[in-house]
């Protein structure tokens, strides 16, 4: 299948960037130094086309409804320009993906969402919404606008006032997962408070067809997937498909260290199992830890005890350009878990010592 | 693209260099090479007083995106490396040609260095 390109692939490609194939779309993985994107984001801003990220639209009478079953969260807590963090999970209560809801202003009276699932899901994702939409036999109209929209990440602790040069609509006043249009050169852009790097920042829904106006107007580092995801594994989140993955991986969002994005009040696909499984506890759990020894923990390394048994498996890991040292994300039984446990990693067959650290790994805002 | 490629030396197609000088060979990573790594940040080299073959693997080179072996030029004995890599692997993305060096082999077969691909060789290679 041919890979799917972001609308400013050739603006990206003129810049000098090295791509990457990422969930079916030809992504930047890299436009200067992996270390340079990374430094920029942490200490000034930079800028990312997210435009892989897919885009659901839900509206209609039962919209709310139809949100709250199929997603892990309180959806009814949103108010119009409110965001939330939540999970979709099967009936075993195992994440198929997670996900952030935006609820845009009422469509026709009606609540109207727009949620963002990770690259090359929203297909799968739309799928899913019209399949129990019509089981259960509600009405609200779901459209994927992944094709219609580009998504850019500007962020850094000088994102706030780099939006607020460029962007009218006051987006800079926004609380932290708060979300409103704003217009970049008369141009409406959907615009939350939100971010994968652990920084302040602002992601920008856009018009596909605008998007080179948008993206030219940040006059900020562009950064690639490279640094997305060191920056990411510093916070301490998760990548879909790595961390967790319903075939490679399955886990529950308890496992995952997301258990605040399950709310058992709310009725929703996998809850019943959640709550049972909220009750027995986790024998696995997601622990951030750091390479004592020299090395590069990556993704499918075992994990050890010290005395060599093989208890677990890194989902991530990188060489952090924040702290300088080798960091990871993998489960291991809870009794490894806690801050400050001594492991192992075995890198290229020799097994270099660990230690279980608290996440975010870095000081985050 | 261009890179650099200096002609004082050999290379090999798995992108070593080898520049011979008093009948030491040096040994580094070329100039294309460190920018398809992108940011070095970990280098893993022999002890001194090994012994390495031609194109066997002596060491491990990873960026932040990627992990790659290293092969010797030529067959010899390691009688130097360069441990400031250790503390500062961002030199071989600096200076991949010269402080970025990795090893010196006392080769046992000099015939083995002038197989090696001269530089425009290399160039139209990574062309």
């Amino acid at each position: 299948m041919p890979l799917q390109t972001p609308p400013l692939r050739g603006i990206h490609d003129e810049r000098g960037a090295k791509f990457t194939e990422f969930g079916g779309w030809d992504m930047p993985v890299e436009f200067d130094s992996i270390q340079a994107e990374h430094r920029a984001v942490r200490e000034d801003v930079g800028i990312f086309d997210v435009s892989h990220m897919g885009q659901i639209h839900v509206t209609g009478p039962d919209a709310a409804t139809l949100m709250q079953r199929l997603t892990s969260n309180d959806v009814s807590r949103l108010g119009v320009g409110d965001s939330q963090y939540a999970t979709i999970t099967d009936e075993e209560g195992i994440i198929i993906d997670d996900t952030v809801i935006y609820r845009l202003p009422d469509e026709g009276g009606h609540p109207t969402y727009l949620f963002v699932p990770n690259a090359g899901t929203d297909e799968a994702t739309h799928q899913r919404w019209i399949s129990y939409r019509n089981e259960w036999d509600l009405e609200a109209t779901v459209d994927n606008q992944t094709d219609e929209y580009a998504m850019f990440a500007v962020q850094g602790p000088n994102a706030s006032d780099l939006v607020e040069r460029v962007a009218d609509g006051s987006p800079a006043d926004l609380s932290r997962f708060e979300a409103t249009y704003a217009t970049v050169d008369g141009i409406e852009c959907w615009t939350a408070r939100t971010g994968y790097t652990g920084e302040d920042g602002f992601e920008l829904v856009v018009p596909w067809s605008e998007a080179e106006t948008v993206w030219s107007r940040f006059d900020c580092q562009p950064c690639g997937l490279g640094a997305r995801d060191t920056l990411r594994i510093e916070a301490g989140l998760l990548l879909a498909g790595q961390d967790f993955d319903v075939e490679s991986n399955p886990r529950t969002p308890y496992e995952a260290g997301i258990g605040f994005t399950v709310d058992l009040e709310t009725d929703f696909v996998g809850r019943d199992a959640l709550a049972t499984a909220e009750e027995a506890g986790v024998e696995e759990q997601l622990v951030g830890f750091q390479l004592i020894d020299r090395g590069v923990p990556r993704h499918g390394y075992d994990i050890t005890n010290t005395e060599g048994r093989v208890i677990g498996t890194v989902t991530s890991g990188t060489m952090s350009p924040t702290l300088e040292k080798p960091i990871g994300l993998g489960y291991v039984p809870v009794e490894y878990a806690d801050p400050g446990t001594t492991l192992q990693v075995v890198v290229r067959g020799q097994s270099k010592k660990a230690r279980v650290e608290t996440t975010p790994f870095i000081e985050t805002e | 693209m261009s890179f650099d490629t200096p002609d004082d030396r050999r290379y090999q197609e798995s992108h070593e260099w080898a520049l011979e000088t008093d009948g030491v060979v040096r040994v580094g990573i070329s100039d294309f090479a460190q920018d398809e790594l992108g940011d070095v940040v970990f280098v893993e080299l022999p002890d001194e007083g090994d012994s390495v073959g031609q194109e066997e693997e002596f060491g491990v080179i990873e960026s932040i995106k990627a992990v790659s072996d290293l092969y010797a030029p030529v067959s010899g004995e390691v009688v130097a490396i360069n441990e400031e890599l250790f503390d500062a692997p961002e030199l071989v993305n600096d200076d991949p040609f010269g402080d970025g060096w990795m090893l010196e082999i006392e080769p046992s077969d000099e015939s083995e260095l002038e197989a090696l691909l001269s530089a425009d060789e290399y160039e139209d290679q990574i062309a």
